[in-house]
């Protein structure tokens, strides 16, 4: 028989090879364009969302006039409350405009764009803080106000003197004058932690808006989430694993199990709107009903986790436990549940960071209400985590609904928020499942 | 059935073969020189390195990251781990049939027509069945097909299955025919049938065959190596490992005391 | 009436039936409790279960009733009383059976399997839950409104004033066409990274970057709407449709579509990875040991016996897709349209449902109650394409098992 060489490589083979070197290039393309999608995704919520970290600041003395915030001059809170932020709104800006002759800055700027160059909200923190301690009046104080929504974008290069040209909530003037008010000290952006604080606010006033009661709610949900799932998820798997006959019924509660967990989120939703505030009654916006259903949509997910773990302990241990004479339960409360932990809260940190994230189904139970006030876990009128709330993903989705282009950038720094929380709680699963991974 | 004339070609020089698995050294500075169209049988305890070393025959052992291979292996005077070489290539020349039938999931057809169609071996569909037909008929399986050459070949008997992979290697034209335990998943009859096709194959190439069964080695087998703990033994005449081996640990093996 | 006395009066009960049963089993047996059947703690732990779990029970048995009869008052003194009644029922008997010869532990683990048993049956009821909550409203919805023209009408446009048309047609389109750009986005991408991972890759290029897949599984879909609504969608706004003419919507079909594309890589290269990985070795190295390359045995060996895994993984991927809300919502656009231009803005039923059922809504109305509608057509659109794509996954698997 003759025989080609081996140490030459013929045509074919060359074309062969060429065909490989082709082929792995489509995967290393592939894994290339995935990086791609996730490096940019990253960049632009990183990019975008940490201006919401920082704030524009308005530092002025006033002198608070008693004559204007206590006309008869008794420092009764009650009776100043008679005087509403607009009267405030008008001694800021007369403090403002004092300010800047006192610095010396000339400008063609109306009276009452200088004082739209404060935040709205800004009136109603100086009324709070005379109204707690009424001997403030009459005195010269330090106030460090917030700045208006465009004055804080301008700084941070959203708004530009091109756009303010074609705003009427802002003039070109005004941003000159801030860049002089910056020179002079009066006017400085600087980090805002009230941002995780501070509950939402209304449309006019984006750079007042917080994540205070968004964070709460999700915090009020994943209690409800951790205390039901939990448990739950850890029953059925023990009885589907352990105890459950292989007939026909525990196949048909498998495979329902399975298509749980592929069911489209919003269908909870339509679930959650139908039997815990329809027929049930439930409040609606309420974490109560929120994490009832991140529950259900969560179960299936933990449940298969939890048969995972439990499946990955040999039965050695099941025969060794039978062995010596404990009953079945035994066996598995005393031995397969301590061994399987890990893997079972691996598996439902990963569910819960699952619900945190959930949006749609909230959208349908009412979560997506405006709410400026702190739920409380517990209240009389609404019962256990029954006050109205709104949740961090669903915040989000309501400032992408807003028109003011400044609260695209508070929901950008809620995603940062948002994917923090989910990274500390995916490294903690990773750290679980790496101390205590077992292989047997 | 023995054949000893002392006139055959050296196939297959293998020198100083060392295998290491990450930290495991497998196989100790083997040498060996393989007759062509004989058959030669590799024999040992399970684990003693005989199919390790087998696998570098054909380069298979390229297929697992953590393998290391030294020393030198020529086919016909060429060194097969000489840079130059393409694994392809080789394994084009040395086929191999392995431990457990395993068929594609395909038609018996195209698990035939599979090492030609990738080599080129045909230039129309004429020559390709008749390629196919050819090679069932080396693998003495042409008869029970060669009606339903379109259902699966997962569909056959587990013999069945073992002469269809060897019509698949047959199929590519190679010289060297490497066969890692063949018949270990096989029952006595069809041992029987694909024992009686090694023979038949000992006429077109020279048949590497580890073997678990030393009863197996002394039917099929003209040459037998005895491999232990990685390290080749004893190499000689398959009569004389099994009536007069030297070595006293061959000794102990073919009477049972280890294994 | 509020029923946290009986709660109270339950835990209280249950707590102290623990001690007394154990207490009382240490006392029949003499103080030697190797006489006993059964351990003492284990008589308590009887006790205990028996006076909560009926007891518990009946109060979500009232619940239910109290909202099944529409029962908006207080509920009446007898039942609280009755609960607390079943509840004391439950410690006496208990109590009365602790003896040296009770088997306890066979009674108290009885209480806990039907516990078990209890949790497993939640999966199913939550299923019948949502198929109940959604076809009560679609029947409603029915009535009202021709279903012929609900399934055949090309037409929405629902308004509020009544006459609406309500056609699911545009609706599916919007649904198809963007899940479908998304998988002919994901597939490839998802499918060569598996098979890179899997068969190529090092171990050390694996464990660097099918992480770093994952986390593109992680990250929540409201994410991935807002990089639609404002990254992606603008981008493909100045740079494709405005010059191409085809459009100057930054919502469109192929925004949706390439982010949910996306979204869904991790998913089918995570499924598919586990699918190539059970195609047994024995297969490559046959293959290789007939001297083909390894793109060869991928294409011609590997891939083809994973085929029906992956198919199944791919029916999974699309059932994703059909049922993603947050991405359609803002991403695509809220305009129901049939069209052909992926530049174009277009809507889904998931964008839908939620237009219908947030803001002010009367539930009487066919405009609210067709979202029921939408959800029952959604929902059986994936749960065929589910048990499917389950039933196919799971044949595959037996295959190599």
């Amino acid at each position: 028989m003759t025989s080609k060489s081996l140490l030459t490589e013929d045509k074919r083979t060359k074309a062969r090879n060429a065909a490989e070197r082709r082929f792995k290039s489509y995967g290393v393309a592939a894994i290339a364009v995935a990086m791609m999608a996730l490096a940019i995704l990253l960049t632009s919520v990183i990019v975008k969302g940490i201006g919401a970290f920082s704030q524009t600041y308005v530092t002025i003395d006033i002198t608070l006039p008693a004559d204007r915030l206590d006309k008869d001059g008794n420092r009764d809170p009650a009776e100043m409350a008679g005087v509403t932020t607009i009267g405030y709104a008008s001694v800021l800006r007369d403090g403002l405009i004092d300010t800047l002759a006192a610095a010396g800055i000339e400008t063609e700027v109306s009276d009452r764009d200088i004082g739209d160059m404060i935040s709205k909200e800004a009136s109603a923190t100086v009324r709070n803080r005379v109204l707690a301690n009424p001997d403030l009046i009459g005195e010269t104080v330090n106030f460090n106000l917030l700045a208006d929504g465009r004055i804080d974008g301008f700084f941070k290069g959203r708004v530009t003197m091109e756009t303010a040209s074609r705003d009427q909530n802002v003039s070109p003037e005004q941003l000159v004058l801030a860049e002089q008010m910056a020179e002079a000290g009066i006017i400085e952006t600087r980090i805002n932690w009230a941002f995780l604080s501070l509950p939402d606010a209304s449309d006019q006033r984006p750079e007042a808006a917080g994540l205070g009661v968004a964070i709460l709610g999700s915090l009020y949900m994943m209690i409800v989430v951790l205390v039901l799932a939990l448990p739950i998820a850890v029953a059925a798997s023990i009885y589907l694993e352990e105890f459950a006959p292989k007939n026909r019924w525990t196949d048909i509660i498998e495979v329902n199990i399975a298509n749980l967990a592929a069911v489209p989120s919003i269908v909870y939703g339509i679930l959650g709107l139908a039997i815990f505030i329809n027929f049930m009654e439930f409040n609606q916006s309420s974490p109560l009903v929120g994490g009832l259903v991140l529950t259900l949509m969560t179960l299936p997910t933990i449940i298969i986790s939890t048969r995972a773990a439990l499946k990955s302990v040999p039965p050695s241990i099941r025969d060794a436990a039978l062995g010596v004479g404990a009953s079945k339960m035994q066996s598995v409360f005393h031995h397969v549940l301590p061994l399987a932990a890990p893997g079972i809260l691996t598996g439902t940190i990963i569910g819960l960071a699952q619900a945190l994230g959930e949006t749609a189904p909230l959208l349908l139970i009412g979560m997506v209400a405006f709410v400026r006030d702190y739920p409380q876990a517990f209240s009389d009128s609404a019962g256990l985590f029954g006050d109205p709330s709104t949740a961090l993903p669903v915040q989000i989705y309501n400032w992408t609904q807003r028109s003011d282009p400044a609260f695209v950038e508070r929901a950008q720094g809620a995603i940062i928020v948002l994917l923090v929380f989910l990274l500390i709680m995916n490294a903690a699963a990773i750290i679980l499942r790496r101390k205590f991974e077992r292989r047997w | 059935m023995k054949d000893t004339s002392m006139t055959k070609n050296i196939k297959i020089s293998a020198n100083n073969i060392d295998v290491y698995y990450g930290e495991k050294h497998a196989i100790k500075d083997v040498s060996v020189q393989i007759e062509d169209k004989t058959v030669t049988a590799f024999i040992g305890p399970s684990g003693c390195g005989k199919s390790t070393f087998l696998r570098c025959i054909n380069r298979m052992n390229d297929t697992i990251d953590i393998a290391r291979v030294t020393g030198h292996i020529a086919i016909d005077g060429e060194d097969i781990y000489d840079p130059r070489v393409d694994p392809v290539q080789l394994r084009a020349k040395v086929g191999m049939v392995f431990q457990k039938p395993n068929p594609f999931p395909k038609s018996i057809y195209d698990n035939v027509a599979y090492g030609p169609k990738i080599h080129g071996l045909s230039r129309n569909k004429a020559e390709l069945d008749e390629i196919v037909e050819k090679s069932l008929r080396r693998g003495a399986l042409w008869e029970e097909v060669k009606d339903r050459l379109h259902e699966p070949g997962t569909g056959l008997s587990g013999g069945q299955q073992q002469r269809l992979c060897i019509a698949r290697a047959v199929a590519t034209e190679p010289e060297v025919l490497l066969m890692d335990e063949p018949c270990s998943a096989l029952d006595p009859i069809a041992t029987a049938q694909v024992e009686e096709l090694i023979d038949e194959l000992r006429q077109s190439f020279s048949v590497v065959i580890v073997t678990h069964s030393m009863q197996q080695a002394a039917r099929v087998s003209q040459k037998t190596a005895f491999f232990h703990l990685g390290n080749m033994v004893e190499y000689d005449e398959t009569d004389k490992i099994f009536t007069n081996p030297e070595d006293p640990r061959t000794e102990s093996y073919i009477s049972g005391r280890i294994g | 009436m509020s029923l946290t006395l009986p709660l109270l009066f339950i835990a209280a009960l249950s707590v102290g039936g623990f001690f007394i049963a154990r207490s009382r089993a240490q006392s029949a047996a003499g103080g030697d409790i190797r006489k006993l059947a059964s351990l003492p703690r284990q008589h308590g732990l009887n006790t205990a279960l028996s006076t909560a779990i009926p007891a518990l029970f009946a109060i979500l048995a009232w619940l239910f009733a109290a909202r099944l009869l529409s029962y908006r008052d207080a509920a009446p003194i007898w039942v609280p009383l009755a609960i607390m009644l079943i509840a004391t029922l439950g410690f006496i008997l208990s109590i009365m059976r602790v003896s040296v010869t009770f088997r306890a532990r066979t009674a108290a683990e009885g209480w806990i399997r039907s516990l078990l048993i209890g949790a497993s049956v939640i999966a199913i009821l939550t299923t019948v839950g949502i198929v109940f909550s959604m076809l009560f409203e679609s029947i409603n919805f029915f009535s009202q409104y021709r279903w012929q023209d609900f399934f055949f009408s090309t037409n929405w446009a629902p308004n509020f004033r009544g006459n609406s048309d309500l056609g699911i047609l545009p609706l599916l389109w919007g649904t198809l066409y963007i899940s479908v750009i998304a998988l002919i986005f994901a597939v490839p991408i998802g499918l060569f990274a598996a098979v890179y991972l899997s068969e190529y890759a090092s171990r050390r290029t694996r464990s660097v970057f099918k992480p770093l897949i994952e986390i593109l599984a992680g990250i929540p879909t409201i994410v991935y709407g807002l990089f639609a609504l404002v990254t992606v969608g603008p981008f493909l706004r100045d740079y494709f449709a405005q010059p191409t003419g085809f459009g100057d919507s930054a919502s469109s079909v192929m925004t949706a579509g390439l982010v949910m594309g996306i979204m869904l890589i991790p998913f089918v290269s995570s499924l598919s990875d586990d699918i190539i990985n059970a195609v047994p070795q024995s297969l490559r190295d046959g293959s290789l040991g007939l001297g083909s390359t390894h793109s060869e045995t991928i294409r011609q060996v590997v891939l083809p016996a994973a085929l029906p895994g992956i198919v199944g993984a791919i029916l999974l991927a699309a059932s994703r897709a059909i049922g993603e809300t947050m991405i359609v919502v803002l991403g695509a656009g809220a305009a129901a349209r049939l069209d052909l231009n992926p530049f174009e803005a277009m809507t889904t039923v998931t964008v839908k449902i939620v237009s219908q059922l947030t803001g002010d809504t009367d539930f009487a109305s066919p405009e609210t109650l067709v979202a029921f509608a939408l959800g029952l057509t959604l929902f059986v659109i994936t749960l065929a394409l589910n048990v499917l794509a389950l039933y196919i996954v799971r044949r595959y698997r037996e295959q190599y098992e």
